[in-house]
């Protein structure tokens, strides 16, 4: 078949017919933008609501959980070795939240490469008093530098400054928790460890996450001041928190340190498993609007064609009579379909990329978000490939039916008609 | 070649169907041979022009046989016939037929561009020779719709020509014109049958016409009556 002069009068035709055929392009442009413009703003938004969590949850966590022993005395037992035990009543054991040896474990960890960096931590809880009363709350000891170095904690920071840390004695409170009690930056606050020692902390800075209920919980510590506060030796632990080059692998890590430092150890799939939900839905959403849009725009096209045919049924008829068979005349209305779909769609994309843009610089001001400034819009050639190819296929199949339409016509009843 | 025929048929039998079945030729044998310009004619509804499109090969709905060159078309497929058709037919109707979207020139090349035997600047200056022939290569770069009845139908001629086929067939091709214009079409059939010994299948129910050329079959009834 001669594609080039099949295109070359499809190209015809629609010149003839240039402003029904503009319409017909603007109705894929116009669909092929709201997708492009929908699915990066429905993305940005995943990914912005993704890393409020994310973000803030290491890839692999080491700890020690409270849980019942793995090897209870009667797998000991030679005798029933062989045998199917059952044992009721177990209780869980605390084998001591610190992580023994954490000094090696972390020298160990900072020379594996598939490793960013490693940040210890301490977490517990406390009470802060206040006055008369004793608020119950959480305090992170966190190593300054490298907690800054892998969940860019001064983002979160909204008063003070992270490095204050450094200083002795000095501490970081949650939003909420600062308001409740009514303390803000250069206040002392005393706090209460389990065991009951008093420490005296000056404020130095306020964070906002944005999540109230980690902003009412949460204060930050230097490690040693929160040993202090605790009256723990220097080598006391009781996280490992571990950024990896590439997240994919944290399960298999997760188990492999398992394994290798006989400790627990949890990857952050695991632990966000809620929010992948979110984005799958959200993700499906976007997708069938914009299946929904081009579809509509589909119909355009079938019209215009449809009308079009009617149209040529001369032209139709002299291509027939003079050696142009039923399948040629097929393709000359497909290909014109398919250059509608391709123009229609190239601008699409152009068009769709003008407008996430126009909406990643729409000022988006929240108090719970203070590190976003604008409407999130994620970038990703991927939704485009999509788009170019969900035009061509709808267009495709929009010319299909009346382009077998238009192979049927018996020119000798178009000719003997006049 | 054994014989010089261009076109026959064998037992031509052709049913309408709507409203009622009704049988509008019987049984037709016919032969044309290579140079012969045919003309057929009889009254409105005896079958003149429904017998011209079967030969055409656009009609498959038939009885009997139809051979083109000695060659069997009867039951081709629908891409084979466009192929014949495009090889070895010309048309010439009544309306011209001609794409609006496309010039003069363009026209008359269309079919041999289908044809794909020539390259493009050959096909045009195959196309130019015609259309001088025909007295248009002043008006090649004109759009269809700036030329009179008369222009259109000679270029409608020539396209018919371009791809040197077996045979021309025409469905009333003076019928929309004015005396002058028809026997001018007239003429230039004459010389083609003469000068390039054109096979011509005219169907016309114009008298005159049809007493000018070498052989007339006069249909009546859906039967060739001579």
């Amino acid at each position: 078949m001669n594609f080039k002069l099949i295109v070359n009068i499809a190209l015809h035709l629609l010149q003839a017919r240039l402003k029904q055929t503009i319409v017909a392009a603007i109705g894929v442009t116009f669909s092929i933008a709201m997708f492009i413009a929908l699915v990066s703003f429905m993305n940005g938004l995943n990914k912005l609501l993704d890393g409020l969590m994310l973000n803030r949850t290491p890839h692999v966590r080491l700890y020690n959980d409270i849980k019942p022993s793995e090897h209870q005395p009667i797998t000991l037992a030679e005798a029933y070795k062989k045998s199917t035990n059952f044992i009721r009543s177990i209780k869980p054991k605390d084998i001591g939240k610190s992580i023994y040896n954490s000094k090696a474990i972390i020298a160990n960890l900072k020379n594996d490469p598939r490793i960013i960096d490693v940040a210890p931590k301490i977490t517990s809880p406390v009470f802060f008093n206040s006055g008369t009363i004793e608020i119950s709350r959480v305090i992170n000891g966190i190593d300054v530098l490298s907690e800054e170095k892998i969940f860019k904690i001064s983002e979160y920071i909204i008063e003070g400054k992270v490095t204050s840390l450094l200083q002795n004695n000095s501490i970081i409170l949650g939003k909420g928790l600062a308001n409740k009690m009514l303390l803000v930056v250069g206040d002392i606050i005393k706090v209460t460890s389990p065991n009951g020692h008093l420490t005296s902390l000056k404020i130095v800075g306020i964070s906002q996450m944005g999540i109230s209920d980690i902003d009412d919980v949460m204060s930050y510590t230097s490690l040693g001041t929160a040993q202090k506060i605790l009256g723990e030796p220097t080598n006391y632990i009781t996280d490992i928190q571990i950024q990896l080059y590439d997240k994919t692998i944290a399960l298999e890590l997760a188990k492999e340190f398992r394994r290798k430092f006989n400790l627990d150890a949890i990857d952050y799939q695991t632990v966000n498993a809620q929010f992948e939900t979110g984005s799958k839905i959200r993700n499906i959403i976007s997708y069938a609007v914009g299946i929904v849009l081009l579809i509509v725009a589909g119909f355009g096209i079938y019209n215009i064609l449809n009308m079009m045919i009617y149209e040529k049924m001369d032209s139709i008829a002299i291509l027939k009579a003079t050696g142009f068979s039923g399948n040629d005349v097929k393709w000359i209305f497909i290909s014109l379909s398919l250059v509608i779909g391709l123009v229609g769609g190239i601008f699409g994309l152009l068009f769709g990329f003008v407008f996430s843009s126009i909406i990643d610089v729409i000022p988006f001001r929240t108090t719970s978000l203070p590190t976003i400034t604008t409407y999130p819009i994620y970038y990703d050639s991927i939704f485009y490939v999509i788009g170019i190819v969900f035009a061509l296929f709808t267009t495709t199949i929009a010319g299909y039916f009346p382009a077998s339409k238009a192979s049927k016509v018996d020119p000798v009843e178009i000719i003997r008609g006049k | 070649m054994e014989n010089n025929k261009v076109l026959e048929t064998i037992g031509l039998t052709k049913y309408f169907y709507d409203p009622v079945k009704f049988k509008v030729l019987t049984s037709i044998d016919l032969s044309i041979d290579h140079g012969e310009f045919v003309s057929i004619v009889g009254k409105s509804g005896c079958g003149k022009s429904t017998l011209l499109y079967l030969l055409s090969t656009m009609d498959t709905d038939y009885e009997g046989q139809i051979l083109i060159h000695n060659e069997l078309v009867t039951g081709k497929s629908d891409k084979i016939l466009a192929q014949i058709r495009n090889e070895n037919i010309g048309f010439v109707f009544q309306f011209h037929y001609l794409l609006i979207e496309y010039n003069v020139l363009k026209n008359v090349m269309l079919p041999g561009m289908k044809l794909a035997k020539y390259t493009e600047q050959e096909l045009e200056h195959r196309a130019l020779e015609h259309l001088k022939v025909l007295g248009m290569e002043d008006h090649a770069l004109k759009m269809p719709n700036q030329l009179s009845g008369g222009e259109k139908q000679r270029v409608a001629i020539a396209r018919a020509l371009i791809n040197d086929p077996l045979i021309i067939m025409g469905d009333e091709p003076t019928g929309n014109l004015d005396k002058r214009n028809s026997d001018m079409v007239f003429d230039i059939f004459r010389e083609l049958t003469i000068e390039k010994k054109q096979t011509l299948l005219i169907v016309t129910h114009d008298n005159d016409f049809a007493n000018k050329t070498n052989r007339i079959i006069t249909m009546e009834d859906g039967r060739i009556i001579s």
